[in-house]
């Protein structure tokens, strides 16, 4: 458990990816089995328990310490499990030569634990672990380490431990259990790769290049099939029978998590033995719906009723890898998508439909198509579109993001002109530069037009221009908050900042009531007086318009 | 009539004021005649007529602000009692930073302890804290909350050790306050057997030399300054260790470093969150203060019959003196902003 903690202390307190890899690499190096694995699990979501509640913890933390004491401990530091792993009172019995509880000791009392005997559990826990353990503990049990690991770096590190391909780890990735022996082996190249039992495994996805400016001029339009890129999230939905004959369904996020459980309206849908590939959406009355209402779907371990209702789920299918046990990946795109259009029509459910080709001979026609999807048969999606996939007909489904046989070929970014309010320090290399930006627009406000903010970027500008940047910052600044600085921002005075972003949502969450995707930035307008900088009125019109069957706000 | 606490020590304005003595102790403004406790900017300020400290303190207060920052000097070693006015003034080792020392002020039987900032858990830079006996014991209370325990500081020390081996091309940022901690610091670093140079901020030089002075063997230190083209020259510290005030790290200075891992040495690293938002990856609990288990203990020891508390955490102190059964009041003294963690 110690190790365990170091691990996770560190972790949280490493911004660089980098940094994060080799932290984890070195931990599954040095850790036996099978405390690696239940970390691991602990890592990728993977470990299932009874959680206890903060009101439990909080009962136990104030039969040990005055009330008032913990109060005015938990107002300061202001966050329940680092206030009572650091409040608790180590009971004077302890010895320092009792051997500290191993991770899998730890998963196993829970493990055995019920709701009776969990309290006894915890403060027994807590009596015999260190500080650094009791914060991990209590992280372990309230549920959610949020420590700014996805399950995709943890599995990013495994791979990296002996240079197997992610691809395969993902690949077998569902077949496997904690504490994962089996696997590590394999990964430290010291056992043979796991065989994958499960009848509905994830098979790592296929992903497209980026198309780059010229592109297109070494390429024939007859090699490729076009069809929309939809501004949803890139699934898998798996549809098999266990060795019983009872039926295994899943739906798979892009990076191979298991994300069923938020959507059994898709679940029933998946009357099939095969996995599609296909763009996760939210549909009523069949219009897709903006991404924001997706948005209300996703991260979540399951889901209300009232949100089934409210944003129903549906696959747009891209492809087709498996089929009646046939596992097609090994041919063309042609032919499988062929095969996919008739898979298609076996499904019952209305869930579950075709992506459209987006017709073309020339890449001019494709053009066309890009820039107006409404007349290129997106018809009333055409707000969800946010571009088009070349795909060879010609090409196999192979994981990764091979350069070649798949393009994604975006839309323009909208643009704003912006003015730069705050400015934060980086982290690593940026750590003694200003290079986050918080940028707003201009609104009406009680005494004139005023700023608000509306999105912050901390890319799209070269060394020399952060340089200037963070120059700009340290002689504007007109107020400091911890890492934060505010910059002189008013109509005589600001910098503004051309912002390119992919799309707008409405948002509740921000002042200005609107959340930007995706924003960089794409040029600094020395030269442009602040006051000339947008307002919120023009960016707003850039919001999705409402579909039908809209919700009651409508 | 007995006499009252009241009438040997009150809070005033410019700082805890001794009527029968007529002296201040740490005063926050210029004053006719002052008793420094230790060479912290916010205890130790220029502008007095006559200061009274000890050789330590007044060395440092001369290498800080110029030796003209009082008119008189006094040096009074540890264990000295001198008489001001009537009213006996002993200076007793409070273990915070080199020459800081408690005041123990006696007079007409009643004796009050000033104990300054101090701590009670080991400190090679400095000598340790003494306890004395009290009827009234002036305490600190920066660190007075029971989620404040530091841990022993060779363990933070060799945190710092192994991350220094994990990621050997990355320079070693650590920040610390200038005056005492980084001394500190850097001579447990040496602890650890590690002896090749720790470069230093310029602010830092002129104190680590006095410590040098004092006895205090801290090995090569170099200045971290690059010669040559700054970028070639950036390689010159990967896998360095650098100690520097923790304001330097913002500031361009910092540049020059190849891919900088900041660490800080504070007590206030002991909340994680304080730790992240400040983009400190290496957190270092390494205080001069006493944490909540020394405050406790140390106003036990002393056995008071009233505890004052000077700044800080008052209001939980002031509970676990009313639930141990110490009458406690919180002096709200104001100016005082813990410079030493």
């Amino acid at each position: 458990m110690r190790a365990f903690a170091n691990l996770i202390e560190r972790l949280i307190l490493t911004p660089q990816k980098n940094g994060k890899l080799r932290l984890m690499q070195a931990y599954f190096r040095e850790t036996p089995d099978p405390d690696r694995g239940y970390a691991l699990a602990a890592l990728t979501g993977s470990l299932d328990f009874r959680y206890a509640k903060p009101g439990l913890v909080r009962a136990l933390v104030e039969e040990r310490v005055d009330p008032l004491l913990f109060r005015l401990s938990y107002d300061y530091v202001g966050d329940l499990s680092e206030t009572v792993s650091l409040i608790w009172p180590v009971p004077e019995h302890a010895s320092a030569n009792d051997p500290a509880p191993a991770l899998s000791d730890v998963v196993a009392l829970l493990d055995g634990a019920t709701r009776a005997t969990l309290p006894a559990i915890v403060a027994g826990m807590l009596d015999r672990l260190d500080e650094t353990g009791r914060w991990a503990f209590l992280k372990l049990i309230t549920g959610g380490l949020r420590i700014g690991v996805s399950a995709r770096l943890a599995k990013i590190a495994l791979a990296g431990l002996s240079d197997v391909p992610l691809s395969d780890i993902e690949e077998i990735w569902h077949g496997q259990k904690p504490p994962y022996e089996a696997l590590f082996a394999w990964a430290l190249g010291t056992g043979p790769r796991p065989a994958n039992d499960d009848p509905a495994p994830f098979r790592p996805v296929m992903l497209a290049q980026p198309l780059g400016d010229t592109d297109l001029e070494a390429l024939d339009a007859n090699d490729f099939a076009a069809e929309w890129k939809w501004d949803g999230i890139r699934v898998q939905a798996v549809g098999a029978s266990d060795k019983q004959g009872r039926p295994i369904r899943r739906l798979y996020s892009r990076t191979g998590d298991d994300i069923s459980g938020a959507f059994p309206d898709i679940l029933e849908a998946l009357d099939f033995d095969g996995a599609i590939d296909g763009e996760l959406l939210v549909m009523r009355d069949r219009a897709v719906q903006p991404f924001n209402s997706l948005q209300q779907r996703l991260n979540r371990k399951s889901v209300t009723r009232k949100m089934l209702v409210e944003f129903p789920a549906h696959i747009r299918a891209y492809d087709l890898l498996v089929a009646g046990g046939e596992d097609l990946r090994p041919l063309p795109f042609a032919e499988r998508r062929k095969r996919l259009e008739l898979f298609i029509d076996t499904i019952e459910s209305d869930r579950v439909d075709l992506s459209p080709n987006v017709p073309f001979d020339t890449w001019d026609e494709l053009a066309t198509a890009r820039a107006d999807p409404i007349c290129a048969g997106a018809a009333h999606d055409a707000d969800a579109v946010e571009g088009v996939m070349l795909k060879r007909n010609d090409s196999i489904y192979e994981a990764g993001r091979p350069k070649g046989p798949w393009f994604k070929w975006k839309r323009d970014p909208f643009n704003v002109d912006a003015v730069l309010m705050y400015a934060q320090r980086g982290h690593g290399k940026r750590s003694s530069l200003y290079s986050d930006y918080t940028f707003g627009v201009w609104r009406k406000g009680e005494g004139g037009p005023e700023l608000v903010p509306v999105g912050k970027a901390y890319s799209g500008f070269t060394d020399e221009e952060l340089n200037r940047l963070d120059k700009f910052v340290r002689d504007n600044t007109v107020d400091r908050f911890g890492p934060v600085r505010a910059v002189r921002a008013d109509a005589e005075t600001g910098l503004v900042l051309e912002i390119a972003f992919e799309g707008l949502n409405s948002s509740t969450r921000h002042k200005s009531g609107i959340a930007m995707r995706f924003p960089r930035i794409a040029r600094i307008r020395w030269d442009k007086p602040s006051r000339e900088a947008d307002t919120l009125s023009n960016l707003t019109r850039l919001l999705p318009r409402r579909k039908a069957g809209g919700t009651k706000a409508d | 009539m007995p006499i009252r606490p009241a009438d040997l020590l009150r809070p005033t304005p410019a700082g805890l004021y001794c009527p029968p003595g007529d002296f201040f102790v740490d005063p926050v403004r210029g004053v006719e005649r002052a008793v420094i406790t230790h060479g912290h900017s916010d205890h130790a300020r220029p502008g007095h007529r006559r200061a009274l400290a000890t050789p330590e303190t007044l060395a440092i207060m001369a290498s800080r602000m110029g030796a003209g920052h009082a008119q008189e000097r006094q040096a009074i070693a540890y264990g000295e009692c001198i008489s001001i006015n009537g009213v006996d003034v002993t200076l007793v080792p409070a273990g915070h930073v080199l020459g800081s020392a408690q005041v123990v002020i006696e007079w007409k039987g009643l004796r009050i302890v000033v104990s300054g900032d101090y701590k009670r858990s080991a400190d090679p830079t400095c000598t340790g804290f003494e306890t004395v006996k009290a009827d009234v014991f002036v305490t600190e209370a920066t660190f007075a909350l029971p989620v404040f325990r530091h841990p022993p500081a060779a363990d933070e020390i060799a945190k710092l050790m192994t991350s220094l081996q994990r990621f050997p091309e990355r320079t070693h940022l650590v920040g610390a306050y200038s005056l005492g901690k980084a001394q500190r610091v850097i001579k447990l670093i040496r602890d650890t057997g590690y002896d090749e140079p720790v470069f230093i901020h310029g602010a830092l030089k002129a104190l680590c030399d006095l410590y040098e002075a004092n006895g205090v063997s801290l090995g090569e230190l170099r200045p971290a300054t690059v010669n040559g083209k700054a970028r070639e020259a950036k390689n010159d510290f990967a896998g360095k260790i650098v100690v520097g005030p923790p304001s330097a790290f913002s500031e361009n200075w910092a540049r020059r470093f190849a891919d900088p891992l900041e660490g800080f040495a504070s007590g206030w690293m002991r909340i994680r969150q304080r730790a992240k938002q400040r983009g400190i990856e290496l957190p270092l609990v390494i205080s001069d203060h006493a944490d909540w288990n020394e405050l406790t203990a140390t106003i036990r020891e002393v056995d008071p019959r009233e505890v004052w508390i000077t700044h800080g955490r008052d209001d939980a102190l002031a509970r676990w003196a009313e639930l141990n059964g110490y009458a406690a009041k919180p002096l709200a003294l104001v100016g005082y902003e813990d410079e030493g963690d």
